[in-house]
């Protein structure tokens, strides 16, 4: 089966801020601290990607534009690999397997467990996003599994919160993006929000 | 009429680069060796720009680690006063007029002064001394500073026997500093001693670094320099010094007082609420090391803390 042009143009065009860390690396792009800069680098396109996922539902049931749906597991999936680039910057580059101070940083610091938590949801459905997950879970059982991904949403705007070390307007904003997100799935849930009856003919 | 032969070995005028290529392109060989050590190279901010200090005399309170970059001493920095971006202060500190200067010292003292620091260089010996610099954010560095004791200062201007504390201040005027329009600490930046460690010979007004005038994204004119403690501690762009019977206000404290001490002793065993302090990145390097008590200075420094309980003074 050949890959769709509006699929592959997705692709790439979620791929360009990993690919942009291979230009950025070597030429000094990421300053005299790269590890620290990478941190945030990967951990900004993580929740970039994360809230793009969660958008795409209210922005489909609102706009009607059913189309969205089919690029809401690429983006996902996308959300994940940002994540786990973020988690391989923190235990490789940062820490190196200091298992001794990851698993304190894990047991102490809120932020981390929570960024760790969000980590595993991320990973889990990662793992069952095939349709051969959702036949083998059952589609009641794959949705309530999918349904952690509003957890994750949360967890993934407390993490960033409690990070910032002084200033915190920039967490609050896409925080507030999330909330957003959410409550409009609520209000779509029991009605609340007009939909746009323009079907995609 | 000229009539040029070519001979075998002569090189065709074609194939000579031109110098501005040829040095770019030595540019951009230097800046790609810089980047491999993890090192961004900006040639606007040559150090030859700025003026030479000197004579100096050399330390035995110097360490002998490798010293940390020029470039990457002068372009990562923390001073909120240009933004909050490390790369910030670099960009923005332009605004900065660090001369003329005036430092006033006063409180508990005999003899109030108000002092011109391009003055106080002229008369003051000046030192190098090259010291290990540990960031309340787990990085690290090691710089030549230029300066002098600051017991040196305020033994001039007698303290009182009141005099338990010592007092310090950064420029508040948001011209000059932008990031004073924004509220991100208390303004004017202010930072304290204890009067002993201010005593202690390793504490230093540094008015230079790697042999010339302070970069003003590192303070200038004239900053402090306190290598036991994280860098926070050593305040820049000092205007005002004062002598005080009560220990004062401090701008981290103030801000988050569960985070950042009054001491801020570099302590490997007291960890930052939200991160490890047991280790360290120096700039450049890949693998973090162990940080050391008193930042390696606990030889000289840790007698001011006998008997004290450092996880409750942290």
């Amino acid at each position: 089966m050949r890959p769709s042009l509006d699929k592959t143009i997705l692709f790439i065009a979620a791929s360009l801020p990993a690919l942009a860390l291979l230009w950025l690396l070597p030429t000094g792009g990421l300053g005299v601290n790269p590890i620290r800069e990478g941190m945030h680098y990967t951990g900004d396109w993580a929740i970039r990607l994360l809230i793009l996922a969660l958008a795409i539902t209210p922005a489909a049931k609102v706009s009607g534009a059913k189309k969205l749906f089919r690029y809401r597991r690429m983006i996902g999936l996308f959300a994940f690999f940002y994540g786990l680039l973020h988690v391989f910057t923190y235990v490789v580059l940062d820490h190196f397997f200091d298992a001794e101070t990851i698993i304190k940083d894990i047991a102490k610091r809120p932020f981390i467990t929570i960024g760790m938590g969000v980590f595993l949801i991320l990973l889990a459905l990662a793992v069952t996003s095939t349709n051969k997950m959702v036949r083998r879970l059952g589609a009641r059982r794959w949705q309530a599994l999918h349904r952690l991904v509003y957890a994750a949403g949360i967890g993934t705007a407390v993490h960033f919160t409690l990070s910032v070390k002084k200033d915190i307007t920039e967490p609050l904003i896409y925080s507030a993006i999330i909330a957003t997100l959410l409550l409009a799935r609520l209000l779509l849930r029991y009605e609340l929000l007009p939909r746009l009856s323009l079907r995609s003919s | 009429m000229l009539i040029r032969i070519r001979r075998a070995g002569d090189v065709r005028e074609s194939e000579i680069t031109p110098e501005g290529l040829y040095l770019s392109r030595r540019h951009f060989l230097a800046g790609g060796a810089a980047a491999a050590l993890g090192l961004s190279m900006n040639p606007a901010r040559a150090e030859t720009a700025l003026r030479a200090l000197g004579p100096l005399r050399k330390s035995g309170f110097s360490a002998t680690e490798e010293r940390t970059p020029y470039e990457a001493v002068t372009s990562y920095n923390n001073f909120y006063e240009f933004g909050l971006d490390k790369e910030d202060p670099a960009a923005n500190a332009h605004t900065l007029k660090p001369r003329p200067w005036s430092l006033r010292v006063e409180g508990e003292v005999m003899r109030p002064q108000t002092l011109e620091v391009d003055d106080l260089i002229a008369k003051t010996p000046l030192e190098e001394r090259i010291y290990r610099l540990r960031c309340v954010e787990a990085w690290s560095m090691v710089v030549p500073w230029v300066g002098f004791p600051l017991s040196s200062l305020l033994k001039r201007v007698e303290p009182t026997g009141k005099a338990k504390y010592v007092a310090f201040e950064t420029l508040h005027d948001p011209k000059q500093m932008p990031g004073q329009n924004k509220e991100a600490l208390e303004w004017p930046y202010r930072e304290g001693l204890r009067l002993d460690e201010a005593m202690h010979p390793l504490a230093i007004l540094a008015v230079g670094l790697y042999g010339r005038v302070l970069p003003n994204q590192n303070g200038a004119p004239i900053r402090l320099v306190v290598p036991w403690k994280y860098g926070f501690k050593s305040i820049k762009s000092i205007v005002r010094i004062r002598l005080t019977e009560r220990q004062p206000r401090t701008a981290w404290n103030v801000a988050a007082p569960d985070e950042y001490g009054f001491y801020a002793n570099v302590n490997p065993d007291v960890d930052h609420p939200r991160w490890s302090q047991a280790k360290e990145r120096r700039i450049g390097d890949f693998f973090r090391r162990d940080t050391l008590m008193f930042n390696g200075y606990g030889d000289e420094v840790a007698q001011l803390y006998s008997g004290m309980n450092l996880r409750r003074y942290f």
